[in-house]
Parts: C-alpha cells; structure tokens; sequence
C-alpha cells in the first residue's frame, strides 16, 4: 500500500478535515461542513468517522475501532484492518491502551481519559432531521435556537405514551446552546458524554458534517422538569462477568426462546472475566 | 453455552476468496478481456466514466470487470480511485460548437446548418433479440463517405438570433467544485448542473419523467443532441499558451422548452441543459429537463410542489454511491440500538396491558 499518503487520504484533505475539527472544538456542537471524499468504503460504513481518524491519526498513535461495542463485529475488523494497511498504526482493544478509538453506536464502559480520542461515525448528524427534513430549515433553526419543535416531539412523546419514545441517538444540549445527535448510542451511553476528559469528535461523511465536545465539556440529554432523563439498560446482570453496570445485548440461544445478556463492550466483559468475574452462564 | 462470536476477520477473507471465484464463474468458459469490455460493453464503461466523473475508458472498463457487472459498484471503483488521485489544475472549457459530430440531431427543426445526422443509434431498431450475435460473427462493416468540413452551429444560437430564445451570456466565474467543497443550499445552476452530470441515470431519468407526467410540466422540445469528440485544452502555465491534452466524447443535449412569460421575463423559449462524458444520451436528456425544472425560481416560475423543482431533494437525493452506501448500512450490526428498542416496546407494552387490566377490573 505504498501507494496511498500515511491514513490513505492526502495531506491537503487531511488538513481541510482538521481545520473542520478545530472549527468544531471552537463551537462545540455545531455542525461544521466538510468537503467530504469519496472513501474507499461505503457511505453509510463509517466513511465520516474514518475520515476523522484519518486526520487525526499520527504513527505513534494506538488505535482501537468497535462497532455496538465489540472490537470482532465484521466493519470494525475492515476499518481497523484498513488502517493497519494504511497507516500501519498499531492497534489495540484495550479500552486503556487506545490513544484513538473509532466507534459505532456505543462509547465504552471503562471511564476514558485525558490524551485519548474518541471518534464516532455518525449517519444523520442533524437532530431535527426528522421533524424537519430540510437541511435549509434545520440550519436556520441552529442559528436563531429554534428548539421548539424538539421539545413539542417530546412532550407529545410523553403525552401519547408515557415516556420519550426515543431509546438511541437521543438528542442532547451542548453548553446550554447547540441541540446535537450524540449518533446512534444507546440513551443509556449519554451521561458519559458531558464532562468527558477525552477530546469526542463526530464525523458524518455522507452528509458532509463535523462536530466535536472538547473535552470537559457540558452536554445535557433534553428532558422536562416532571420527566426527567433516565439512562435505560436490560434489567440485568452480565452472562458471562456478571458486570451489572454495562449496556447489554440479548442473545437468543436456542430455538425455545432461550435468551441471555452479555455485555456489549467485549473488552470490558473480557477484563471482568480475565479479573476473576464470572456470570451465571459462564462456562 | 454461548460463546462471543470470534473470526470476523477469517470470514471476510473467505467471503473476498469465494466472491473472487464467482466473479471469474466458469473456468471452461474464456475469461473476459478489460478491452472487451471497453470496445463491446462501452455504453455501461460510458455510463461508469460519467456517475464516476472520471474520464478513463480503461478504468472503467477493469471496474465493470471487478464489479461482476454491477454498474454502481463500478462508479463506486472509479470514485473512490478518483478522490486519491492529485489535481494538475483545470482545463479550458470545451467547445462543444467545435464537436466532431457522430451523432447531432434536432428535433425542432427539419433540416439545419450541418444536417441531421443519426449515428450509431439504437432508435428506429426493432426490439427483436438478434440470435445471430449468440454465434460468433465476423466484424460488421458500416458504409463510409468523407465528413464534410461544414460547420455544427448550435440550434440554440438560431433561436437567439431572433431573440426568441432566453438570453444565455457568458461567464467566466470559476464554477464551484462539488468534490471539493460541501454542498450547500441554495446551490447555482453550475453546481446543480455539475451534481446532476454524474447523478444516478435513473434516478435523473424518473425525475425527468415525471416533468412530462405533469409534475411541472415544462414542455421540453430537443432542440438539440449532439454525440461527438471534442479536444481538451490546458494552459500551462511554464508556456504561457494551451495545449492539447487528449479528447473526449461527450453528449450534449439543449431542451427548448416553451415559456408564456413570468411577471420578470416576457414570453420566449427557455432553456434546459444536459452535458456528460461519453454517448449517454437518456442521460442527458433527461439531465436537461430536470435542469429546466429545477430553474422555476430564477425564471420567475410558481412553484407548484413538484419533486424535480426541488432543489434540495433532487440535489441530497441524486447521487447514487452516498444512497447505495446508506441503503446497505441497514445490513450493518445495529444490535445496540435493536437492543434499546426492545426494551421500550416491552415497557410500553406492559404498561399498556396494566391499563387494560386495570380497566377490566373496574
């Protein structure tokens, strides 16, 4: 692959992505544009996110990629396998070990630190997008603070069943201004978002958008005073660590409806286990 | 005992090794040339340089060849090859008056200033499956006379002469980039026109379809379609003057399209535009009329709600390889959010069957 600059893209491209990122940092949870590129996967695969990584990467760096949490899902094992070609960073999938982390639909279990990168792929970056489906409107909403509409999606949520019948990709208040798509993690994953050490970048290819949360930075997941936001998971304990604080997957076992929980972040699961923890369907 | 599924990476290889297998098929059978496919299949290496936008019949031919067929994987190849390559500069525009026609005709007029000449054309065939090209065949060979040296002029500039036709000045702003910069609204005609070029055929060919059906409604007459080679030049800038870098084929359609006037602009023929790499005349056609639709706002035009009057829909909607990547992404894992949708459908369900039995105790 010595054909292709360090990370695939060129350095033009790559400096035109950082100067996205950094716009991003200056305004958390504003969507910056890009001029995204065509990338050797699908749109929709993880382009924007790999983008990001590509920017950001540097060859002392150790990266680590995970799709709904685990490290062995086929598209984290193509990305990481592209950067491996391409950047020939090493890589990792420890939690602790990784500098940057490329991830889809989750942020991992174990607390991130200063120094670490955490880069998610998102497909739809605009929040109102599904109240709204003009990005001329939806644009202009950001900039006057027009929020009203989420907050009336809400309430009819409530009113009509309950709850807020949004269970991922529930949308958050950035430093009390931007209204953001935290991408499609489960509601359960918000809280780890505010006050974060790492540095949270967020890379939509398809539809050309950047934005990023400093680190530290305050996101709040919108609610109402009389419902309050809850992080939601399966009423469980792990299978296999018997962890009872991770977002679990349920995994059907036999044709008889038999089902069990395990964790979705496989390197957690796997540290509990390799600690001494097990759970009551561990070997 | 559930293990965690392992091997992800074991199974991609497998999966690329036995697609490899199919794509050759059967090995009794001669494999197929890229220069086959770029001499005997060049109208799907045409369509791959243009929704590809780049301009290499062998490229496109190899990516025909590693896609098994498959046209928007092929454009999907040349694409992301295209973004890896370095840009030298731009070209000077082409002249398309200075076209060495294969193909010109018009529809407008019976007979004009350099003819009407139909080309290599599928149209006045009969649809009939021809079984002699199921046996081996010797080379057909087309009667020839010389070219006439006559000038091509465009029908257009016949109707602007009369001033019937809208005004189309020139200008020389450099046109914004789409590879380059992110799209955004309101996009120019140049952008529009430059997304529509390497816009899917058939989403552009539906859009402009329903022009006809009535969906804005703008009365398209082909002025003119015009298939043929033209030069490419460069200015060079360590010589100070433009050269020749190579030729192209391109096809050019301009719609006359009838126009009662606005409350800004009199009654005259309006214009819809369609330009794209290689002989890909639905293409381009249809390019122009969605083009023209997409023009009611400078026009002085109602918008009646049409599909092809938007903008935003047409141009967020029209490229194949973002919506191809999108669509398949659903056969990505989504575990976790399927996860936390279980969980809110079993809540709300049981709180809706405590309702209902509430209700049928009371």
């Amino acid at each position: 692959m010595s054909d292709y600059n360090f990370a695939y893209l060129d350095e033009q491209t790559k400096r035109m992505i950082r100067r996205a990122i950094l716009k991003g940092l200056a305004i958390p949870g504003y969507q910056v544009p890009f001029a995204s590129r065509e990338m050797p996967m699908p749109y929709g695969w993880g382009t924007g996110g790999v983008q990001v990584s590509a920017a950001v990467l540097t060859p002392e760096d150790r990266f680590k990629v995970i799709d709904q949490g685990a490290d062995d899902t086929t598209n984290a094992v193509s990305i990481r396998s592209f950067f491996e070609r391409t950047a020939g960073v090493a890589t990792t999938t420890r939690t602790h070990e990784a500098t940057v982390i490329q991830t889809r639909h989750r942020i991992p279990e174990a607390p991130l630190a200063e120094g670490q990168i955490l880069v998610y792929q998102v497909p739809i970056p605009e929040p109102l997008r599904f109240l709204e489906p003009r990005e001329s409107e939806t644009r202009k909403m950001h900039s006057l603070e027009e929020y009203g509409l989420m907050h009336v999606k809400l309430y009819e949520d409530i009113s009509r069943h309950g709850h807020i019948a949004t269970s991922y990709a529930y949308p958050v208040k950035v430093e009390a201004r931007y209204v953001m798509d935290p991408s499609p993690i489960p509601k359960f994953d918000n809280p780890k978002l505010s006050d974060c050490p790492a540095i949270q970048l967020f890379g939509a290819g398809r539809e050309q958008r950047i934005y990023a949360l400093p680190p530290f930075t305050r996101v709040v997941s919108l609610d109402f005073e009389d419902h309050p936001f809850e992080p939601s998971k399966a009423d469980h304990s792990c299978g296999l660590c018997d962890a009872a604080d991770s977002y679990l997957d349920e995994v059907i076992v036999d044709d008889a409806g038999g089902r069990m929980f395990v964790c979705s972040d496989t390197d957690y699961c796997e540290a509990r286990q390799a600690a001494g923890h097990r759970g009551k369907d561990a070997a | 005992m559930y293990v965690a599924v392992k091997g992800g990476e074991r199974a991609i290889n497998n999966a690329h090794a036995w697609l490899a297998e199919e794509r050759r098929g059967d090995p009794s059978v001669a494999e197929l040339s890229v220069a086959q496919i770029r001499e005997q299949l060049s109208l799907a290496v045409n369509r791959v340089m243009a929704e590809g936008s780049l301009y290499d019949p062998d490229l496109a031919a190899l990516a025909i060849k590693q896609a098994r067929g498959d046209l928007i994987e092929a454009i999907f190849l040349v694409r992301a090859y295209r973004t890896t390559l370095p840009r030298f500069g731009a070209s000077r525009p082409v002249d398309t008056a200075a076209m060495a026609c294969d193909r010109r005709i018009s529809a407008t007029f019976k007979d004009l200033p350099g003819g009407q000449v139909l080309g290599p054309t599928f149209d006045y065939t009969h649809r009939l499956l021809d079984f002699k090209l199921a046996a081996e065949g010797e080379a057909p060979n087309a009667p020839e006379r010389d070219t006439t040296a006559e000038p091509v002029p465009h029908v257009t500039g016949f109707l602007n002469r009369e001033g019937l036709i809208e005004q189309a000045p020139q200008d020389d702003t450099t046109p914004p980039d789409l590879t380059r910069e992110p799209l955004e609204l309101p996009a120019d005609r140049a952008l529009r026109l430059q997304a529509l070029t390497r816009a899917d055929e058939g989403f552009t060919l539906s859009m402009a379809y329903s022009t006809q059906r009535g969906y804005a409604r703008n009365h398209a007459f082909v002025g003119e379609l015009r298939i043929g080679t033209v030069p490419v030049e460069m200015e060079i800038p360590e010589l100070g003057f433009a050269i020749e870098i190579g030729e192209m084929v391109l096809t050019e359609c301009e719609t006359v399209n009838q126009f009662k006037g606005s409350k800004t602009e009199p009654p005259q023929f309006t214009r819809g535009y369609g330009l794209v790499f290689g002989q890909t005349e639905r293409k381009a056609i249809s390019m122009a009329l969605v083009d023209r639709a997409l023009r009611w706002e400078e026009l002085g035009e109602d918008n009646v709600g049409a599909p092809a009057q938007d903008a935003e829909f047409v141009l967020y909607h029209s490229d194949n390889i973002q919506a191809t990547g999108f669509l398949e992404h659903i056969k990505l894992p989504h575990y976790v959010d399927f996860q936390s949708e279980l969980e809110l459908v079993r809540k709300l369900r049981r709180e809706v069957e405590a309702s209902d039995r509430r209700e049928a105790a009371e």
